[in-house]
């Protein structure tokens, strides 16, 4: 059955094939991008999620929430062979090895694979990524058994055919063309690429066509065998279950998945020096789509909360950010304006987004440079603290609604380090925040001189000017 | 790709009378209600959810809007957050983020719709705030310019500089004919530029009046004092003038229509339409695991066949869309891989449909199909948004109670009703036809 009304916007995943999905309908604001950004920012509240957590003796770290409500299990495992995992010149080859799993297996043909599984109306898939790859299980709790059977069978057993993996090269080229197509997706390539230069963090997880042709099979079998280690990763289990159940099921199905030393590669590391750059690329359409950003945090910066609440006030809280008030509420300038603090694992970065007609782009950077120096500038008042206080720690369980939400979330708690009491220290984390952090952090972690701009737009009618060239 | 989102209430298949609480049994129950000026309440309470849902709903799509003025119901939705004149500008969205909530708005052919996702003890909010913009806006004239402004980004956004969105906006205005149908709700540019603050102000008060919207809630809800507070705020609302029902109808079509969209682009893509029935149809059911045969999934026919053994597109697949007040789309669509003609992938769709067409779906693909439709179901029971927002959209299409209806008959399909619906309705002379021909820039 199509949808009609989704207005959490949907048709932003062109490389997945989008069709409709939001099309018809408009809706006042995109609230995916907020909400993705919230996703390590902000966490449960009491929610009463009761979290069982235990490294087994292979070394998997096995996290277990008990949610009867619904007669579904939701899985999720995260395993650190991203990208950081992989050698400059092969990239995507972790991003490959991840989306091969599900194409075939000792046992099973990728057909067979996805047949069985969705027969039962379940789901399962396997996406690379930076810090962490993740396959998910959705199944209904009478199917259970078949799900962990074959979600084990992908994780552990798969054989990596020439064929798909000629198939799957292909199809990622493709997408990659595709892509182009997207003002949005050409802007943040060029961006992560000037941040981050020759770090991980800097390229597409999907790898280019250049490095895309110089994987081979043995490579794929390889970085399987080196990275795919129970002691590298992290399963989450949420829904009608028991631990019991759990236990029973992964003795079953993944008790051949053996501890095994991790031989872990050199990190290039980010050089954290900000620069001033323009990048311009040139298109033709009607709206410039641009980027002004630079350098970021780590997940781990001990000042991530103060720029959660900094940024609220700045640019992540919809409507009542000052980005969107000033931008769009009061000039009429862009429909969508976001920042976001970007943090990863080994580094991250700042950017504020917009788009706007090719006529106003330099109106648009001019005044995103304006917000940000006032934000440096001048003590954020008391109103605008308070309640970003309140939407931060009042909007906690909206992070947590699902079965599907928990399991995910769980997965990246363990991965960023953040104990499982996270959840109830948050609130006093953000509630301790004064106006003086606001602007000590904006200070420190916003730069309105030394930062990178990337301009995709139809050039002649943007005329940038020079000043920000 | 295929996205289904689905009916949730399997314990709905129990009908009673209206007026009444509904006992689902178990967890769930729901209380449905008319107050006296018109305005439909549905309550649904589910004492699981952690989280609760306040929607209302009016029929206000750019179905109703005239022709020159499109995109005025969306532009109008914009609008109802630049505030009222007890609350001021700027105050909506700050006060439910304040409560720890967020608030959005959406809007489609057939109606609009404004929702607040919050903590059930702030529910007096949604209701007190909506109850007062349904009356009071301000509607400054030069607020409206400016939001006029900020939609324009909006379209820019979306279409002008999409062009897969392009070519799927031209083959709805090219599938209908007379049918309002073929405005597209975010309007077209220069209907934009003429839009002004007295037509908002008539559509908003023809428009949003008790006896055309519906509120729905759910959550670990009080229904009782959700009542309470429901009748005080709106119960004193007037009634307005009953809404007339949209008649046009469109002519037969009698052979292909095709339509090009030549753009700046990579790839070449189709987009293939045929006119359905609604979910009011029977014939809906089978659609809806016609759909799923050929889509849903890697094992089904059309990934199987183009983009798995073929190897000629990047993305395929099909869809029905019928959930919509009047009889709208069956869809099939398909981005070439580089290289490949997009002639080859238009045709190859084709020869999925026409298989079915010789010789009816196994039962195990018709199984599985019934098998998704069921788990889609249970799992999309976890989001009690997605609770609130299928009840709502069954019941602005007629009656909520057809969401248990649409279980049942889905059940019901044969691989023979799949076999006779694609020979009923996927015919050559009934579709509309995009193709996006992707052109290079010429470096100035």
């Amino acid at each position: 059955m199509m949808h009609d009304a989704r207005c959490t916007i949907q048709d932003t995943g062109k490389m997945k094939g989008k069709l409709f999905v939001g099309l018809h309908v408009s809706c006042i604001m995109y609230l995916v991008s907020v909400i993705s950004i919230l996703l390590f920012t902000v966490v449960p509240a009491d929610a009463g999620l009761d979290v069982k957590r235990e490294v087994l003796e292979n070394g998997l770290t096995l996290i277990i929430v008990e949610r009867h409500n619904l007669p579904v299990v939701m899985v999720t495992v995260g395993i650190k062979a991203g990208t950081l995992m992989e050698p400059e010149e092969k990239a995507g080859l972790a991003n490959l090895t991840a989306v091969l799993l599900k194409e075939g297996t000792k046992s099973r043909t990728a057909l067979q694979t996805s047949e069985e599984i969705e027969f039962v109306g379940a789901s399962l898939s396997a996406s690379g990524g930076d810090d962490y790859i993740t396959a998910t299980l959705s199944v209904l709790k009478k199917d259970v058994s078949l799900g962990f059977d074959l979600l084990s069978d992908i994780i552990l057993n798969p054989v990596f055919p020439e064929k798909e993996l000629t198939k799957k090269v292909k199809q990622i080229k493709a997408g990659l063309k595709s892509s182009e197509e997207s003002p949005g997706f050409v802007a943040s390539k060029a961006f992560i690429k000037e941040v981050f230069g020759a770090h991980p963090y800097g390229r597409l997880t999907s790898g280019s066509p250049e490095t895309l042709d110089k994987i081979k099979r043995d490579d794929v079998i390889d970085f399987h065998s080196k990275f795919y280690l129970p002691g590298n990763a992290v399963m989450s289990v949420v829904g009608d279950i028991t631990a019991k159940e759990v236990k029973t099921l992964l003795e079953r199905f993944f008790s051949e998945w053996n501890a095994k030393e991790l031989d872990a590669p050199y990190l290039p590391e980010i050089k954290s020096t900000k620069k001033r750059k323009t990048v311009i690329v040139d298109k033709d359409l009607t709206q410039a789509n641009i980027i002004l950003g630079h350098i970021g945090v780590s997940r781990d910066n001990p000042d991530y909360y103060k720029l959660s609440v900094m940024n609220y006030i700045l640019g992540s809280g919809g409507f009542v950010s000052r980005l969107m008030q000033n931008l769009r509420e009061e000039k009429g300038l862009v429909y969508d304006i976001h920042s976001f603090f970007a943090a990863d694992k080994y580094g991250g970065a700042f950017q504020a987004g917009l788009q706007t007609k090719n006529e106003s782009a330099n109106t648009a950077i001019e005044e995103v440079l304006k917000e940000i120096r006032k934000i440096r500038n001048t003590l954020v008042s008391d109103a605008e603290l308070s309640d970003a206080k309140s939407f931060l720690t009042g909007s906690f369980p909206m992070r947590i609604e699902t079965s599907r939400r928990i399991a995910n979330f769980l997965v990246a708690v363990e991965y960023y380090g953040l104990d499982m009491d996270y959840i109830d220290k948050y609130p006093q984390y953000i509630n301790s925040v004064t106006k003086e952090d606001v602007q000590r952090v904006a200070k420190k972690y916003l730069d309105p001189e030394k930062f990178i701009l990337v301009i995709v737009a139809d050039q002649e009618k943007a005329a940038i000017r020079p000043e920000f060239k | 790709m295929k996205k289904t989102f689905l009916l949730i209430f399997l314990f709905l298949l129990f009908f009673a009378h209206s007026g009444t609480d509904l006992q689902a049994g178990g967890s769930v129950s729901l209380h449905e209600e008319v107050l006296p000026n018109g305005l439909k309440v549905l309550l649904l309470r589910d004492i699981n959810a952690p989280l609760a849902v306040f929607q209302i709903w009016y029929h206000a799509g750019s179905i109703n809007e005239q022709t020159g003025k499109t995109g005025l119901s969306h532009l109008l939705e914009h609008m109802m957050f630049k505030g009222t004149h007890k609350y001021g500008p700027k105050s909506f969205s700050r006060i439910i983020k304040r409560a720890g909530g967020i608030d959005n708005a959406g809007t489609s052919r057939d109606y609009v719709f404004y929702y607040q996702k919050l903590s059930p003890d702030r529910l007096h909010l949604s209701i007190e705030l909506e109850a007062d913009r349904m009356q009071n806006l301000i509607m400054d004239p030069e607020e409206t310019l400016s939001e006029r402004d900020v939609v324009m980004e909006e379209r820019r956004l979306r279409y002008e500089d999409d062009p897969q969105n392009l070519v799927y906006e031209e083959v709805v205005s090219a599938a209908f004919r007379n049918h309002p149908y073929r405005r597209p709700v975010i309007g077209w540019m220069s209907d934009l530029k003429g839009i002004t603050r007295d037509d908002l102000w008539k559509y908003y008060k023809t428009y949003y009046v008790p006896n055309n919207a519906l509120i729905v809630i759910a959550g670990n809800i009080d229904t009782d004092s959700l009542m309470t507070m429901i009748k005080k705020e709106f119960g004193a609302v007037p009634k307005g003038p009953d809404i007339s029902v949209i008649r046009q109808g469109d002519p037969e079509q009698r052979g292909e229509k095709r339509i090009f969209v030549k753009k700046e682009a990579e790839l070449p893509y189709v987009l293939s339409a045929y006119k359905t029935p609604n979910i009011l149809h029977e014939d809906s059911y089978a659609l809806e695991v016609l759909a799923y045969v050929l889509s849903s999934g890697k094992s089904a026919r059309i990934y199987k066949s183009l983009i798995d053994e073929q190897q000629i597109a990047l993305s395929a697949g099909a869809g029905y869309m019928n959930i919509q007040k009047y009889p709208f789309l069956f869809y099939f669509y398909g981005t070439a891989l580089p290289g490949v003609d997009i002639e080859k992938v238009e045709k190859a769709l084709y020869e999925e449909a026409e298989k079915i067409k010789k010789n009816a779906p196994s039962e195990r693909e018709v199984q599985k199909a019934k098998n998704q439709v069921e788990a889609e179901f249970i799992m999309g029971k976890d989001s009690v948004f997605f609770q609130a927002e299928m009840l709502a959209i069954f019941e602005m299409i007629g009656d909520w109670r057809l969401k248990g209806k649409y279980l049942e008959g889905i059940r019901m399909v044969t691989p023979e009703d799949v076999q006779r619906v694609a020979n009923k309705y996927l015919i050559e002379d009934k579709r509309t036809v995009g193709v996006l021909v992707p052109l290079k820039r010429d470096k100035k």
